[in-house]
């Protein structure tokens, strides 16, 4: 919990105390400050052991800790993802009602970068809100569907990085989601696809994925952000602490945006000792969900 | 054309690992095969796994088969295969009552010719040896008879339908009734929930249908198998102890170790429901990974389950290397047809019901 205070939220006014310190008490402090923000000028940034391939080395577990799979946006708290009017404001829709606190959405500063709004065009805008209403039956998370990119990056489960002298793999826990980073530039997808295409390189110390081809049924988070399936995503990991990538990804989708955005938080290494991959197949847990009617007897 | 290349690319493949295989046992540490800065063999990259080669051998061939043998073999497949990859006549009618008699993926209705199939095109080759089946041992290449146990629990299990592959391979798509009353009965494939046949394993095996890529990724403490089919990844962690008894998984509990230059792979952990040849969850597979040369990687699998076969089994085959890319395969997502089967099966119901009345 400390570290993601340093680096999420706290990070500038920890940087101006550290500044502050350091004139005080001497240069002593300064380089203390470099581990924690990596912001000081005079200062090396922090420079990630090497993989086989000779770049920083993104090998690990990782996962993003945060609100962004709820939503991208700041945003305060609310009753739940599916609503329905009440006498006194909106209160959790029936099917998801039983679920109580559970089913309630955390508040969040956001992770668009500059923290603002997704920059919509004002129809698109006006599909996200409808999106939202109808979250249940639309949020394709709903149904297990593949994640898409970056939404797979920040789901509420781990992922794992597999980078060798000659590739570069992602596997994601949710859903069994896989993306192979194509560290050779294959031309256009001739398909487009749920994860996309990824198209990886190395700007100095940072891996620079570059996603095209994918089609336009997956969301961004669970309130129902989305896009066409003429998004471009470029995504760029950077290892900024011996357990920390910061991640950012900015989307471009003019059918969509009126402009890019971008999306920024970080990633952290998962530490607990005996951690790994399970398996997440959620497409078990949706049958009932999505076949249950068409049993021979229906349960009751 | 695509298809035609890459059975072309295959038997040329199938050539150079006979020209190769076929001189002396190489030493250990002969350079020839690509190692990483570990010293370790390098065994990543994409493998088509697509072979003629059946699991079990057929009756009627010997365990190795000679050339003229595997060409008219091969050649019989590639004419079925021209036959009946043909374009489909746009304006042909619906397939009567009963269905039209097709088989395999035609489903009985007229569904996939072989144009979308990639069965394979050529025998395995094997220390020089085309092999006839992919089981060494039992040396008849059979799978071992079931135990008395196993044949009990598999008779119990078909008169209450299950997922179980065994089971699948006798479906011909017009089972009883029962076998379309809920999500549940259905193949993990017909639900999405692993690839067909035992593709994605261990033991990894061709499904003699489509989608034969995998892919290895290697790096300093893992090693990924992917599976074209259902982008199912396996990490193998390596030089690690399994995991506790509790935590179960499709494809196993996988933990890797080196002896010299072959990769050994031991799998337990498998959850009830993979039931790998009418298998139970205590299914335990050993496999072998040896790069034979820069194009070709010998996997070589054994099964144990006591509880199942009164003996372990082992099969082995090549892998060749491939320059095709490999897409997504998003199953679930595109789903149709296990709506399709739950709800035709209702119609059928209620037609029937209509006619009582």
């Amino acid at each position: 919990m400390a570290r993601r205070a340093l680096s999420l939220g706290a990070s500038v006014p920890l940087c101006v105390v550290i500044a502050v310190a350091a004139a005080v008490a001497g240069a002593v402090f300064t380089a203390a400050a470099i581990p924690v923000a990596g912001q000081s000028s005079a200062t090396a940034p922090y420079r990630a052991p090497r993989a086989a391939d000779g770049h920083p080395d993104l090998n690990g577990i990782w996962q993003a800790l945060g609100e962004a799979h709820f939503d991208l946006e700041a945003h305060v708290a609310r009753p739940a993802l599916a609503l329905r009017a009440g006498p006194f404001g909106p209160v959790p829709a029936a099917p998801v009602l039983a679920l109580g606190a559970v089913a309630s959405v955390p508040p969040g500063m956001g992770v668009v970068d500059g923290g603002g709004a997704i920059p919509y065009k004002p129809d698109a805008l006006a599909t996200r809100n409808e999106n939202r209403e109808h979250w249940i039956e639309r949020d394709p998370e709903i149904k297990c569907y593949l994640p898409g990119v970056p939404r797979a990056t920040y789901m509420p489960y781990p992922f794992q990085i597999l980078q060798s002298n000659s590739a570069l793999f992602i596997a994601y826990e949710y859903a069994g989601a896989t993306r192979n980073i194509l560290m050779k530039d294959p031309g256009p997808p001739p398909v487009s696809s749920w994860m996309g295409q990824s198209v990886g390189r190395w700007d100095g110390d940072t891996l620079v994925v570059d996603v095209t081809g994918m089609n336009d049924s997956t969301w961004f988070d669970r309130s129902g952000n989305f896009h066409s399936d003429a998004v471009h995503v470029v995504e760029r990991y950077t290892r900024t602490a011996p357990d920390l990538i910061s991640y950012q990804a900015t989307i471009e989708d003019s059918n969509v945006f009126t402009k890019p955005w971008t999306i920024k938080m970080p990633l952290y290494r998962r530490l607990d000792a005996n951690v790994q991959l399970l398996d997440f197949k959620c497409v078990e847990f949706v049958e009932e969900l999505l076949y249950g009617k068409w049993r021979k007897t229906p349960l009751k | 054309m695509r298809a035609r290349m890459l059975i072309a690319a295959v038997v040329l493949v199938g050539t150079a690992t006979a020209s190769l295989i076929g001189q002396a046992p190489k030493p250990a540490g002969k350079p020839s095969i690509p190692r990483l800065t570990d010293g370790h063999p390098d065994l990543q990259g994409t493998y088509d796994l697509a072979t003629l080669t059946p699991i079990e051998r057929p009756a009627n061939l010997p365990a190795v088969l000679t050339d003229d043998q595997a060409k008219k073999l091969e050649g019989n497949v590639a004419t079925v295969l021209k036959i009946t990859s043909a374009p489909t006549k746009a304006d042909r009618s619906a397939p009567p009552v009963g269905g039209d008699g097709s088989t395999g993926a035609a489903g009985n209705v007229g569904g996939y010719n072989t144009f979308w199939l990639d069965p394979g095109s050529s025998y395995t080759i094997v220390n020089g040896q085309k092999r006839s089946s992919l089981i060494v041992d039992p040396p008849d290449g059979k799978v071992p008879p079931y135990t008395a146990a196993a044949r009990a629990r598999l008779a119990a299990a078909r008169t209450q339908r299950t997922s179980d592959e065994a089971q699948r391979e006798n479906d011909p798509g017009l089972g009883d009734p029962n076998s379309y009353s809920d999500p549940e009965v259905r193949t993990l494939s017909d639900r999405c929930l692993l690839g067909f046949g035992s593709t994605s394993g261990p033991p990894a095996l061709p499904d003699y249908f489509y989608n034969n890529l995998h892919q290895i990724v290697q790096t300093k403490d893992s090693v990924m198998i992917l599976t074209e089919m259902v982008h199912d990844a396996r990490i193998v962690r390596m030089n690690a102890t399994h995991l506790p008894a509790s935590i179960r998984k499709w494809m196993g509990d996988s933990v890797g170790r080196w002896e010299g230059d072959t990769l050994v792979v031991d799998t337990t952990n498998f959850t009830d429901k993979t039931r790998f040849r009418g298998a139970t969850e205590n299914l335990h597979v050993v496999e072998r990974f040896t790069r034979v040369d820069a194009n070709n990687v010998l996997y070589r699998f054994t099964i144990e389950d006591p509880a199942t076969w009164d003996r372990p089994w082992t099969g082995e085959y090549v892998w060749p290397i491939t320059k095709e890319p490999m897409y997504e395969y998003a199953c679930h997502e595109n789903n149709y047809a296990l709506e399709g089967i739950l709800r035709g099966a209702r119609f059928r119901e209620a037609q029937d019901a209509a006619k009582k009345k």
